[in-house]
């Protein structure tokens, strides 16, 4: 199969191309930000940092790195390197703990932004013949609209269906005849169970490529909905600081991993404890640093993803650093039994399963020189039935599900409903007693 | 026809069978049959009160899971091998039996088995073809 480029030139540029551009860009956006935005340059002076300091791709180091807790202290548009006027669109993703972050763009953002999603719609073998079906939720969060103008910008025909009413999209997949499906991955397979229901075969519709991304997925996951859906699965990456879906994309003829658009966003991987930049290929939080943005351009924004990157060309011709999938989160890692677990996987197997409310607490015990993890999950009116055999299948669905994901095999305590502290509305999601 | 069962989720918890037959003697509301079927983590209490929308809504106040289902009581008359012979005819019509159980009403007189079949109107039209009375629900919460 021929690659299809959006941009081949800059897609397929040799690296040393690609880094003088990257070196041009960082040079004006320091010194643009350095100037423009107060907790920016603040940062830099604390640090002993100057524009000028910035002659080589390597310097970038010795600036300091931007957390979300910045971007809350400055909230709402205090890290927005330019007045209201210019700003033609924000977003704002929710915070689980206090104040959301809130991203401006200006018209030629949302434009940078329309081409990287048409970028990475090409990458995944989309086409203008193409009906784009977006399941994406459209909204304050940065999926539906991201997805919608790359889609459009490619020249594809977007049918803007956002989130739920299962039974309504598989209908216009049918009557509409779309080929190319975006959602989360758990949706996707919503939607396979819904069409089961309704007897209809995936292999009637005329649904090609599922493009899914917005929560990690594992390769069972992938495999299970290639199979149900009867298409090919490829992974998305992006993030609302950083501009939203269209970051990162997975080809169609993949040697692993996902093509990070880094003319535009510049990554690196970090140790999450020393905040030291790592090799390629080893595992650390992802660090992105935005080379074009204007209204809400980062610099060394912490993602608290842990992944790694792999800078051989890949076998589509792309010469643009691949990323893995995302494992995990920096901030809340386990170690059990020498896998490394994030509570937010549990909490994605969780949301996966119908009737299934993502109240669960992990509990990580040791005994002898075992750790076992023990997940509990409320039991809502809604999943409860009044025969054993049910509650055992759900069970046994969660086990496998968590081991499917994760990697470790945990016991399932069914408790009650509101069993699971909660701590000022925000649940406790770890009890470790493993004492180490 | 059909009795209407409520069913509590239990934790493996000592001492919340007890809390869950007072939250119902509080609320003045009396069982009438009980039955536990529990595994190694957890347990599922089934009951038949003579109130189901307020022992509902009590147990509920109080943070069980509670579920409705509806079940079929048999009366069988109280006589050596009365038992048997509901159960032989429930085979041979090759009914399947989700669970069962039994309690003896407060006369002594009969024994009342609580069904739960996949296929309820079936078993309903077979046991009665087969000369079985099913009580009707305002007798089963009154007995
Ligand atoms: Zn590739």
């Amino acid at each position: 199969m021929s690659t299809i480029y959006w941009d081949e030139e800059i897609e397929t540029l040799p690296r040393v191309g690609l880094e003088s551009i990257q070196l041009k860009r960082l040079q004006s956006l320091i010194n643009r930000v350095y100037r423009k935005v107060e907790p920016y340059r603040e940062k830099m002076i604390a640090a002993g940092v100057k524009p000028e300091d910035i002659r080589g791709l390597e310097d970038l180091q010795k600036l300091p790195f931007t957390t979300k807790d910045d971007l809350r202290e400055n909230y709402p548009f205090g890290m927005f390197t330019m007045g209201l006027d210019d700003i033609v669109r924000v977003h704002a993703s929710s915070g689980t703990t206090g104040k959301p972050t809130v991203v401006g763009y200006t018209r030629s953002d949302i434009d940078i932004w329309a081409n990287m999603m048409a970028r990475a719609l090409a990458c995944a073998g989309a086409t203008r013949g193409d009906m784009v079906h977006n399941a994406y939720g459209y909204g304050l969060f940065t999926g539906g609209l991201g997805a919608h103008y790359g889609a459009e910008k490619l020249g594809a025909t977007v049918i803007p269906v956002s989130g739920g009413n299962s039974k309504r999209q598989i209908t216009i997949m049918k009557d509409f005849g779309s080929t190319i499906l975006m959602s989360t991955p758990s949706y996707a397979l919503n939607l396979a169970d819904a069409m089961d229901h309704m007897g209809i075969d995936p292999s009637s519709l005329s649904l090609r490529v599922g493009i899914f991304g917005a929560e990690p997925w594992s390769e069972n996951m992938r495999e299970e909905v290639e199979n149900k859906l009867n298409l090919k699965a490829v992974d998305i990456y992006g993030l609302s600081e950083v501009i939203g879906p269209g970051v990162a994309q997975e080809c169609l003829n993949s040697s692993g991993g996902m093509h990070i658009f880094e003319d535009h966003f510049l990554p690196e991987i970090i140790d999450p404890e020393t905040g030291k930049v790592m090799a390629p290929g080893e595992r650390g939080e992802l660090v992105f640093t935005t080379l074009t943005k204007e209204a809400f351009p980062v610099i060394r924004y912490r993602t608290k993803d842990i992944t790694s990157l792999h800078y051989e060309t890949c076998t589509c011709g792309r010469t643009l650093v691949r990323m893995d999938k995302v494992t995990g989160r920096s901030d809340d890692m386990l170690i059990i039994r020498g896998v490394n677990v994030f509570p937010s996987q549990v909490e994605h197997v969780l949301m996966g399963i119908e009737g299934v409310e993502p109240h669960y607490q992990i509990i990580v015990e040791r005994e002898g020189t075992m750790d076992t993890m023990t997940v509990e999950v409320e039991v809502s009116d809604s999943l409860f039935t009044d025969e054993i055999k049910g509650l055992e299948a759900l069970t046994k669905r969660i086990t496998r599900d968590v081991k499917d994901i994760l990697g470790v095999t945990c016991r399932v305590k069914l408790v009650n409903p509101r069993a699971i502290q909660r701590s000022e509305g925000k649940a406790q999601r770890v009890i470790d007693n493993r004492k180490i | 026809m059909r009795v209407e069962q409520i069913a509590v989720f239990l934790e493996n918890k000592s001492g919340r069978l007890a809390e869950i037959t007072s939250i119902l003697a509080e609320n003045n509301i009396n069982i009438r049959a009980l039955a536990v079927a529990d595994t190694a983590d957890f347990g599922i209490l089934r009951l038949i009160v003579d109130k189901v929308d307020e022992a509902e809504t009590a147990l509920k106040e109080k943070g069980f899971t509670v579920g409705k289902t509806m079940v079929i009581a048999v009366e069988v008359p109280d006589r050596t091998g009365g038992l048997a012979e509901v159960l032989d005819c429930v085979q041979k019509i090759g009914l399947n039996v989700e669970y069962m159980y039994a309690f003896v009403n407060k006369t002594g007189e009969n024994a009342v088995l609580i069904f739960r079949f996949d296929d309820m109107t079936r078993a309903i039209n077979s046991l009665q073809e087969n000369g079985f009375t099913i009580l009707e629900s305002s007798q089963v919460y009154n007995l």
